[in-house]
């Protein structure tokens, strides 16, 4: 039972995390329509940099600088946000297809510094140890069973999950989300309404992107590892999956999308495991990325407004 | 508005050109737009009508030439700048933000607001709830004038072209502007909303505003518009009140009998 209960604080607790790039990915996709195509190097940006501020040193590597987890998170957020600025100035100026081109190019070249950079990023087998915020008191309080310190983690990051949805919904329901919404559905019309798309979308990028940052922070916390996997395209796709079946440009859509397809990621995991023959158990992992774009297609074929659709009156009810 | 508004014209071209490749689309066109007047600009296609709209709400660069609004220069200022200085704009083709309700297309245009920024929309609740009070105040009135007040919560893709095109002179109305440039307003709009349009526009001069409309609908033109400016190959070939374009056997024979 307790095995259970365990395993769903895991879950709970993974699920939440991603809930948090998809948000991110909702303010940039679903109401500036701005095709991030590069999720994960976000995402990864502010994992290893959390790990860098925050981690243990390791002779011969840099970083390890024992930064409290708040101050890591920080930085963490703060160079996903800087580099999403980077990419904005020049990207953003570029058709939707184009930035999702542009996007994925810089999650592929951030892959290839963690897994080559060694000084830096630990190269291919990452970077490991990370002292978890208040893990020796908590452990201590729960008698030495690590139980107690799920909990608070999984607690800790719902916390997180319901600022950046608070915060989002008040961006989202106000004069600036309609001005995003605006300039998503025509750019010329807002412009003609005095409207500053450059700006606009330029902000949308990189509170999008710090919030993914945020999220990939608290990942490292969790798994106290970061590896260049994270930054892998398939994390895109998992999240670009959540926000299609949640409902893009509903914050509540998000959140569902994120702990649905998680919930069916790991499912289908664990029936691959123990149905699929064992001539076929090599192939498990490919079958999960078929699944998943199947989902993704067939969402976009029959129900392209998500489970949540995206309100239509925003302000315009009294 | 801020300030006096001067008397001279609210709109004066000088040498406007604009070359798209080896193609001179408009041709150094100088013209005034007299305050308060409804000023019909006429042409066959490809005369460079839409082109100078363009430059002159900003969306397209002069190759060559000024624009003043106002007597203040605006050349090469950005379309989103010129909104709040007093000049808006409408589309040949209505650009209605499709999945906004009719209401929040309205609500989106005035300038300044204060939850318009990401600190005010976080921080500055209190002020913001104000403001958009009054501004939702304005909107249902404006909406109200242009009869779309029963469509406020529709989605604005959903509403027919006619109201579209009210629904943009809406948007325009809620930067209190002092000229507004009308893209063919009458095209393929039921008569009935037409008159609609017709009788807004009018009133609205009454109260000031000047407006410029391209129209290939002659009879719209002569009826409505007053002086006429009229282009051929990016030029201007005319000048003058209705009165003189009707009496110009020229004009007749190249616009009014090809228009029909």
């Amino acid at each position: 039972m307790i095995g259970v209960i365990s395993y769903l604080v895991f879950f709970a607790t993974m699920a939440g995390i991603l809930a948090i790039v998809v948000l991110g990915l909702n303010l940039q996709w679903g109401y500036t329509g701005l095709f991030n195509g590069g999720v994960a190097a976000f995402f990864g940006a502010g994992a290893y940099v959390t790990m860098l501020l925050g981690g243990r040193p390791e002779p011969g590597q840099f970083g390890g600088f024992l930064a409290p987890f708040p101050v890591a998170i920080v930085g963490g957020i703060l160079f996903a946000g800087l580099i999403a600025w980077f990419f904005g100035v020049l990207t953003l100026r570029l058709r939707h297809d184009y930035l999702a081109i542009a996007t994925f190019g810089v999650a592929i070249a951030l892959e290839s510094v963690a897994r080559n950079a060694e000084w830096l990023t630990g190269g291919a087998k990452g970077l490991r140890g990370f002292p978890r915020p208040l893990e020796a008191t908590i452990t201590a309080l729960g008698g030495g069973d690590n139980f107690l310190y799920g909990l608070f983690f999984l607690a800790l990051v719902l916390a997180v999950l319901a600022a950046v949805y608070v915060g989002l919904e008040r961006l989202t329901r106000s004069p600036y989300g309609r001005a995003l919404r605006a300039i998503r559905e025509d750019e010329a019309a807002a412009r003609s309404l005095g409207k500053n798309p450059v700006r606009l979308r330029l902000e949308s990028f990189v509170i999008g992107s710090m919030i993914m940052g945020a999220a990939g922070g608290l990942y490292v916390a969790f798994y106290a590892y970061v590896g260049p996997q994270d930054l892998a395209p398939i994390l895109t796709f998992q999240v670009w999956a959540m926000l299609i079946v949640g409902g893009a440009g509903n914050n509540r859509g998000a959140v569902l999308g994120a702990f649905l397809i998680w919930a069916a990621w790991t499912a289908s995991g664990f029936a691959l495991a123990a149905l699929a023959p064992q001539a076929m158990q090599l192939y498990t992992g490919p079958i999960q990325y078929i699944l998943i774009g199947s989902v993704i297609v067939g969402m976009l074929l029959w129900r392209p407004q998500g489970i949540l659709p995206e309100q239509i009156r925003q302000q315009g009810r009294n | 508005m801020t300030g006096p508004v001067p008397s001279g014209p609210v709109l004066s071209v000088r040498g406007l050109t604009r070359d798209f490749g080896p193609f001179r689309a408009v041709d150094s066109v100088s013209l005034d737009i007299r305050r308060q007047s409804i000023t019909g600009l006429i042409g066959p296609n490809g005369a460079g009508k839409t082109t100078l709209f363009n430059m002159v709400a900003g969306a397209l660069k002069p190759t060559k030439g000024t624009v003043a609004l106002n007597g203040a220069d605006i050349t090469g200022l950005p379309s989103e700048a010129l909104f709040a200085r007093g000049l808006a704009r409408t589309f040949q083709i209505p650009r209605p933000f499709r999945r906004m309700s009719v209401l929040d297309n309205v609500l989106l245009a005035p300038p300044d607001q204060t939850g318009e920024t990401v600190v005010g929309a976080l921080f500055r609740r209190g002020r913001m709830a104000t403001e958009e009070a009054r501004i939702r105040d304005k909107a249902r009135a404006i909406l109200d004038f242009v009869t779309l007040g029963a469509l406020a919560d529709h989605p604005a893709g959903k509403i027919s072209g006619g109201q579209m095109k009210l629904l943009e002179l809406a948007r325009a109305l809620m930067g209190d502007p002092t000229v507004i440039l009308l893209d063919e307003p009458a095209a393929g709009v039921n008569p009935s909303l037409a008159r609609i349009l017709v009788e807004r526009i009018e009133e609205l001069n009454q109260r000031g505003v000047s407006f410029v409309i391209i129209e290939h609908d002659m009879d719209f033109v002569m009826r409505h518009c007053d002086p006429v400016i009229a282009l051929a190959e990016g030029r201007v070939v005319f000048q003058g009140t209705v009165a003189e374009a009707q009496a110009d056997p020229l004009l007749l024979e190249a616009y009014l009998g090809t228009a029909a």
